[in-house]
């Protein structure tokens, strides 16, 4: 290919986006950004072809298909090693104690107001960091990086779920009082339900910090498998199609986790008005 | 700064539609806001545009301001286009909400069309503090908008329609949202205030006590599609207090224009 | 009670008993330890004050950790690889490099989105997808592979620092430039302002609160950036060589210390930010 047949073809695609993005409805909203994904595809495909970069600086996506077919098994042990244990594990208990713990402060104002600030403050600190001290207290196996996932998941479910049981209205609150419901009875019926858009937000934020922590966590040691071991060392051997795999299916498991706790949230909470169109 | 529109003559009418039309089309779903509307607005009067939800007043006077388009007919404002009278800064617009500016000041928020219009500061300020005591808010000028009540905000949003001096005032429900004190007090100042100041006023209300009040003229309009029904001259002293709503002649008008109304729901 | 006491006295008691039961579990976990390295005629008491200062505990007591962020941080040259200063200021240094990046690319893009509706259909939907993407993942690559083209040090750390800030920047600063409702933007065509004015009086203004929120975000996911992308060269300097090196030798120690000095640089980054929110909404009569 020709400079002038380069610049063409990127010429097109341009006016290709503009157009597509002017259209109104379905095709303008979803076909541009595809169209704009598969451009960058192609304009990497060829940059990798055309101008013969090295494969350990930037293997073409036609490499990295290759190797996604060719490590399947591959793939699929540190799937099960990192997503299937760490991860989900790790993100199951610490939301699930966040919650719990958001239940328990609800009936104390004084530990709620003594927990809460230190909760957000936990929540912006580098957590990744304890890996290395978690290694140490639960072995190198994936029992250490569900540890790192749970400080990390815990308090942003805490910060979250303490404040949807406090979304509930004054007006509510009273007409329950007035039926002489009872504090398990409200909690329940009304500010449990009250409190679900905020859970999910912490649930989505959670499953994405869940996968961080779950690979990164792997960079400071574990046994010869999972998504962070396999980034690191094929990275040392140059083996840059491979990492791109991983980081492929990193991807797909990140999105598809956050579609998929969008979906049983709009099942769950489809009287919120955020899903009333 | 452009150049101010020649003033307009007594004869010539400072807003005149003829035959307007206006289709909303959203994703093919056409709804006829307004339907072969002809009206003209005389310099110097107070004009109310009245009717139910849906009858398209607010569309009309947003027509005028060129924050809608005709599909149909003619308008001319200040006997140019609505483009080209809003370019030439004729009117002030007063919307259902204050609009103001949170992180503006009281008195920033009045300057902003001065800022817009490139008026050198010490005229912007001067002008500011004259608006503002015409709304009875000097004192105010430091403080934020949330600082204020819902009718001090609205009266800050006057002041800065008011702040450029346009000839032609518009107005889209600006005290729907008030409770009636406040309005009636809204209703009395804004009535001096067209008194000396003598401007063009078109204002958009379904209130008819409101309405008569205020108005030289009342339009009434009906829903569906959104038409004029009647057009009523208001037969008032100029000077109104606030218990003029209590006589026989304001009953009378008030009576009028609610039969009018009627007349206009009663094939729907 | 005043408000000094609402506040202050539930966070003082929280943090009483979170440093009790710090020191308990320091006794019970490092017991086995301190027991093994006794002396056989030990009483229980002796071994429990033993678990108070071991050279590597599984969990290091509150006042040696102190110990050793004192002498870390006060007891050598701030030039000295010794002292945790000088970690945290190469690890913070390309954080804020990074941070700065973003923040410049970010806002930039954001206003492009606005304006530009090619821009905004392309490029949007992959903006907010990346947000549940583990990016950080791609930090070790990064690293190795600018390494191998000849840039180490402080350019790939800062570039993986700033790529992750850079999302959270572009979808707060988008969001807060659309913020105004209808009726604001009414009022500019009204006035018939230009593009220029409705952008610098109404746009800007209004992303304010929309963008201060995200930079908090930004500049805590910037230092872990910079201290993964420590990690996969070994690099001798920075607060994530500090984790590694501990971790590898079993220095407990260094590794609490390199954890609290990086926690207080998430926070001196949020009370930085927090400091322009601040004069922002004292500029703004008190809110923002």
């Amino acid at each position: 290919m020709t400079v002038l047949e380069l610049l063409l073809l990127a010429a097109g695609g341009a006016a290709g986006l503009s157009l597509l993005a002017r259209r109104e409805g379905r095709l303008g909203q979803v076909g541009t950004p595809l169209l704009f994904g598969a451009l960058v595809l192609a304009a990497w495909q060829i940059a990798c072809v055309e101008f013969e970069i090295p494969r350990v600086l930037l293997p073409a996506p036609s490499a990295v298909a290759a190797a996604i077919v060719r490590s399947l098994p591959i793939l699929a042990a540190d799937f099960m090693q990192t997503v299937a244990h760490a991860v989900l594990i790790g993100w199951l208990l610490g939301s699930g104690a966040g919650l719990l713990a958001a239940v328990a402060l609800d009936r104390s104002a004084f530990l709620r107001r003594g927990v809460l600030p230190l909760g957000s403050l936990v929540s912006a600190m580098p957590i990744v960091g304890i890996a290395p001290i978690m290694v140490m207290w639960f072995g190198f196996d994936w029992q250490s990086k569900a540890a790192v996932i749970v400080v990390m998941t815990f308090f942003p479910m805490l910060v979250n779920a303490t404040a949807g049981l406090e979304a509930t209205g004054t007006m509510e609150r009273d007409l329950m009082h007035s039926y002489g419901a009872g504090y398990w009875q409200t909690l329940l019926k009304l500010r449990l339900p009250y409190a679900l858009p905020f859970v999910f937000n912490a649930l989505k934020l959670n499953s994405t910090l869940a996968l961080i922590g779950g690979i990164v966590a792997e960079f400071f040691g574990t046994p010869i498998v999972g998504m962070g071991f396999r980034i690191s060392t094929e990275v040392a051997r140059m083996n840059l199609d491979v990492v791109w795999a991983e980081i492929t299916m990193a991807a797909v498991v990140g999105s598809a986790s956050f579609a998929a706790l969008a979906l049983v949230e709009r099942a769950v909470t489809f009287w919120h008005p955020s899903f009333r169109a | 700064m452009q150049a101010a529109p020649p003033a307009p003559t007594a004869a010539a009418p400072v807003v005149r539609a003829r035959n307007l039309s206006l289709v909303f089309d959203a994703d093919g779903q056409k709804t006829v806001a307004l339907s072969d509307v002809s009206l003209d607005i005389a310099g110097g009067s107070f004009v109310s545009l009245i009717g139910p939800s849906g009858c398209g007043k607010t569309t009309l006077l947003r027509a005028i301001a060129d924050l809608e388009r005709p599909t149909s007919g003619s308008l001319v404002v200040n006997g140019l286009s609505p483009e080209q009278a809003r370019r030439n800064r004729a009117y002030g617009y007063v919307f259902q909400a204050p609009a103001l500016y949170p992180w503006r000041s009281v008195e920033r928020n009045v300057m902003l069309p001065l800022e817009i219009m490139g008026m050198p500061p010490e005229e912007r300020r001067r002008r500011a503090e004259r608006y503002l005591d015409l709304v009875g808010l000097r004192e105010f000028r430091r403080r934020f908008p949330w600082q204020l009540s819902g009718g001090m905000q609205q009266r800050v949003s006057i002041a800065r329609a008011l702040s450029f001096e346009p000839a032609l005032l518009l107005m889209d429900e600006p005290f729907g949202a008030l409770d009636e004190i406040t309005r009636d007090g809204l209703n009395l100042h804004l009535h001096r205030l067209w008194r000396s100041t003598g401007m063009t006023v078109i204002f958009v209300t379904h209130s008819i006590p409101e309405a008569v009040y205020l108005s030289s003229r009342i339009v009434v309009m009906s829903p569906r599609p959104g038409k004029v029904v009647e057009i009523i001259d208001v037969d008032l002293p100029g000077e109104r207090e606030l218990d003029v709503r209590e006589t026989p002649a304001f009953l009378a008008v008030a009576h009028r224009v609610r039969e009018a109304l009627r007349a206009g729901h009663s094939y729907d | 009670m005043t408000r000094w006491g609402r506040a202050v006295l539930p966070l003082a008691v929280v943090l009483v008993v979170v440093i009790a039961v710090w020191y308990a579990g320091a006794a019970w976990l490092n017991f086995d330890v301190t027991a093994n390295l006794a002396e056989d005629d030990a009483t229980t008491w002796e071994i429990l004050q033993g678990t108070m200062s071991q050279d590597r505990p599984l969990l290091p007591a509150p006042h040696q950790l102190v110990a050793e962020l004192f002498s870390s941080v006060f007891e050598h040259p701030i030039d000295s690889p010794k002292s945790l200063i000088y970690h945290a200021s190469v690890t913070a240094f390309a954080a804020f490099l990074g941070f700065l990046i973003a923040l410049a690319l970010g806002i930039g893009l954001a206003i492009g989105i606005v304006h530009v509706r090619t821009l905004d259909r392309s490029l949007m939907l992959w903006i907010i997808a990346s947000q549940t993407i583990p990016v950080l993942a791609i930090a070790p690559m990064v690293v190795v592979v600018l390494g191998n083209i000849g840039f180490t040090g402080l350019l790939p750390k800062s570039l993986i620092a700033g790529y992750l800030s850079f999302f959270p920047i572009v979808t707060g600063m988008v969001k807060g430039l659309r913020s105004p409702d209808p009726m604001q933007r009414d009022l500019m065509r009204t006035y018939s302002a230009s593009g220029l004015h409705l952008f610098t009086m109404l746009r800007w203004p209004a992303s304010m609160s929309f963008l201060l929120p995200s930079l908090k975000v930004a500049a805590t996911l910037a230092l872990v950036g910079a201290i993964v992308a420590e990690l996969p060269t070994g690099a001798q300097a920075g607060l994530g060589a500090r984790l590694l090196s501990g971790s590898y030798y079993g220095q407990t120690l260094q590794i609490w210390a390199a954890l609290f000095m990086a926690s207080f640089l998430a926070l001196l980054a949020i009370g930085v930010v927090d400091l322009f929110r601040l004069v922002l909404i004292r500029r703004r009569g008190g809110r923002l």
